[in-house]
């Protein structure tokens, strides 16, 4: 299910740390679309996914997140959003089923609609036989499926997920996949970034390569392909190629 | 690399680690503060002479034949020092035992386990040894300048215990990890350490006080009850006293049975120290808990945090009995005040500044862990709710866990007193805001498990939560006594509480 109506809408997003970590990006992402954004480690793709959940304050430039003004009304914003990052914070003292609980709490959502799906999310992630164990004892998978969960409970219409698949083993990771995909399907959109390039290459509708805070090739897998001039090339190379062209460039 | 090469090594890499701990202790983890927390440090050694002296110096010139008082003193002084090394000792073991991601890498590696875990035993007792040496040297300095050489042995007394306490350190650990387990022991061992050190000073102040009434410990020590109970003069008992003052004989009989009991707990533990530390690596705490998620969304989304940051507390008895441990530091003079003025008129005022006084402290500690020790900050930031209602839903559940905790004791007070009820609440409220302001402007974020050393990321907010608590709990007894005076107190404080404001990094 895509649609012209924009999910994402980043224009001139600026951030500076000791050095510029995003420089002017702009960037579209539609709804219902699976979008990767690729990088090389210190990219900016983390910190660009940070301004957008409203964890970061931009220096300069607008978050639209499906037609709210994340930066002017970041509440309704955060409304419609979950945030999912590479190191799974969860609370070592609730069980995963509380954790889920407390998301579906401060996400406001009415407790008949978000305990059975709590239950089923959990279920779905091989979780089962821990719903009542307390999170402290979970292995850093565990975790991760555990925070997913919580993302995932409130129903988003934007998921934003940093590097999801660290530390899943096989099977949970093709659970997590299929989950988003899911997703996906019921016209959610999800941005993810990954340096498991066969997972941009398999799942992504779009795949969007940022190097030095900036957007340096977007499209689809055979956009890309054309870009790069070769119908055969593989995204691995063609990301090589892209950021070692920007690293001789700066 | 040989085996003894690779153990040297390991135990060069074993003081680093102590070393650049200690450092990160003093420097709050900030770079570039090394230099200025080494003159710091030189700085306060020199200082704490002044102290020293006024605490022993005149101990300088005691000479043999000693009497019991002065025995008992002495020997209660290192038995004193030996409780403060034994709950180092005790919180280096457990952090060895649970602390996985450095054990991970070296139950890997390709040397004898019994081998490593010797050094990593002999590193605790390094480590404690070197710190109780550190705060021992402006007391032993003070005897030499005043009694001659013949105190440098003390430096000898403080190795031979620091030995010793290692030694039962360990003893300790593992004899409660086969006791009570891995999940328990950990929990117990943590409150063993906190309480080991401030308990043995509490428990003699209180005896002084009911005995004699007076916050003194020399008081019991001293008495003539305690000489009548103590063992003959020619009592092994009090071989570490004479090693102190200069018996050479009685300080190698020390260091001798320290070493000798240092390496028969590492000959006896060492082996079975890898299982244990494998069976703790791989203890998975799987508390079962009675589903309760109804609870986190039965109001508002405020509610949720509330409900949330009560059940941590709860499910943590680590944290609310560090917390706690602040109050036990009161019961003293609580005492002494209480029996000071027993048979007069200003009795029960004077338990008015103690509950104010408790009740800043325990804000303070309470505002740190809901303010500052958020496990999941990212999921808090990213929930539809704006930071100002977050922040106020954390402060009540500080305010509230202050009120409950202090309601009691304020309805059995108001009962007697009911002016007095409703100044201390008062002074209970300003105290309990003012060290939760002071922790929301001075807020970092860390892990709840961090809580111990959240003294050293500001050490100005941790003296102005001081200053105020004291400030309040004054203003709090002089607002009975003499109002004018508590007026003036009260603006003072409420002057320094501006100022710590105004020093603060400003948050929105």
């Amino acid at each position: 299910m895509k649609s012209d109506v924009s999910a994402l809408e980043l224009r001139g997003l600026t951030k500076r740390f000791d050095r510029l970590a995003v420089d002017a990006l702009d960037l579209t992402v539609r709804t219902g679309e699976f979008y990767a954004l690729l990088g090389p480690n210190g990219a900016g793709k983390t910190t660009t996914l940070r301004m957008v959940a409203g964890l970061l304050r931009p220096d300069a430039g607008s978050v639209s997140v499906l037609g709210i003004d994340a930066l002017a009304d970041p509440v309704t914003a955060k409304q419609v959003t979950a945030w999912v990052s590479d190191e799974p914070m969860v609370y070592d003292k609730l069980t995963p089923l509380e954790y889920l609980a407390f998301v579906a709490g401060l996400w406001g959502i009415d407790p008949a609609v978000s305990e059975r799906s709590a239950h089923d999310l959990l279920v779905s992630l091989s979780l089962e036989p821990h719903l009542h164990e307390r999170c402290e004892g979970f292995s850093k998978g565990m975790r991760q499926k555990v925070a997913l969960a919580g993302a995932l409970v409130h129903d988003p219409r934007l998921i934003i997920l940093d590097e999801p698949l660290t530390g899943l083993d096989a099977v949970s990771a093709r659970h997590v996949k299929g989950l988003l995909c899911d997703r996906v399907r019921s016209g959610c959109t999800v941005i993810m970034t990954t340096h498991i390039l066969e997972v941009a290459e398999r799942m992504a509708d779009r795949i969007g390569v940022i190097a030095s805070g900036r957007l340096v090739a977007e499209g689809t897998l055979t956009e890309l392909r054309q870009q790069d001039g070769r119908n055969d090339t593989s995204l691995e190379d063609m990301f090589i190629a892209l950021v070692d062209t920007e690293a001789a460039a700066a | 690399m040989s085996s003894s090469a690779a153990l040297t090594w390991f135990a060069r890499h074993e003081i680093r680690l102590a070393w650049r701990e200690a450092l990160a202790m003093l420097t709050a983890g900030r770079k570039g503060r090394k230099r200025t927390a080494i003159i710091g440090l030189l700085v306060f050694a020199a200082i704490m002479h002044l102290p020293a002296y006024a605490v022993i110096g005149r101990f300088a010139d005691l000479q043999e034949p000693l009497d019991k008082s002065t025995l008992i003193v002495i020997t209660a002084t290192i038995l004193l020092a030996w409780a403060l090394m034994l709950s180092q000792a005790i919180e280096s073991v457990t952090r060895v035992l649970y602390a996985r991601a450095d054990l991970d890498l070296i139950m890997s590696s390709p040397v004898p386990l019994a081998s490593v875990f010797s050094v990593r035993i002999a590193a605790i007792a390094l480590s404690v040894i070197a710190m109780a040496l550190l705060l021992s040297t402006p007391f032993v300095d003070v005897l030499v300048i005043g009694g001659g050489w013949r105190w440098l042995s003390a430096f000898g007394v403080v190795v031979a215990i620091g030995l010793t306490a290692a030694a039962a350190a360990i003893a300790v650990a593992v004899l409660l990890f086969r006791l009570i387990g891995p999940s328990r022991t950990r929990l117990v061992a943590q409150i063993l350490a906190a309480v080991i050190g401030a308990g043995f000073v509490i428990a003699l102040q209180v005896a002084a006080i009911l005995s004699y009434g007076t916050l003194s410990r020399f008081a019991v020590l001293t008495s003539d009850a305690a000489a009548v109970f103590a063992p003959a003069l020619d009592s092994l008992v009090w071989w570490p006293a004479r090693a102190a003052l200069g018996d050479g004989e009685a300080l190698l009989w020390l260091l001798a049975g320290g070493l000798v009991l240092l390496g028969a707990v590492m000959a006896i533990f060492s082996p079975r120290f890898a299982d244990t530390v494998v069976s703790a690596s791989a203890n998975s705490a799987t508390a079962h808990q009675t589903p309760r998620p109804k609870a986190f969304h039965a109001g508002s989304r405020q509610q949720a945090l509330r409900w949330k940051e009560f059940v941590l507390l709860r499910r943590d008895p680590w944290l609310v009995s560090q917390s706690l441990m602040q109050l036990l530091y009161l019961v003293p003079p609580a005492l002494l005040l209480w029996k000071s003025f027993a048979d007069s008129d200003a009795a029960m005022v004077l338990i008015t500044p103690v509950i104010v006084m408790a009740a800043g402290q325990l804000a303070g500690g309470l505002a740190w862990l809901t303010i500052s020790g958020e496990d999941a900050p990212d999921l808090v930031a990213t929930a539809p709710i704006a930071a100002s209602r977050v922040t106020r839903a954390k402060i009540e559940v500080v305010l509230i866990a202050i009120a409950v905790i202090f309601a009691p004791l304020l309805l059995a007070l108001a009962c007697a007193a009911p002016l007095q009820a409703a100044v201390t609440a008062s002074g209970i409220v300003v105290a309990a805001a003012s060290a939760t302001a002071i922790q929301l402007w001075f807020r970092v974020q860390a892990r709840r498990s961090q809580f111990r050393r959240r003294q050293t990321s500001s050490r100005f907010a941790t003296f102005a939560e001081a200053f105020s608590s004291i400030g309040w709990a004054a203003t709090a007894v002089l607002a009975l006594a003499l109002p004018i005076a508590g007026l003036i107190s009260g603006m003072i404080t409420a002057a320094i509480v501006a100022v710590t404001w105004m020093i603060s990094p400003r948050r929105d």
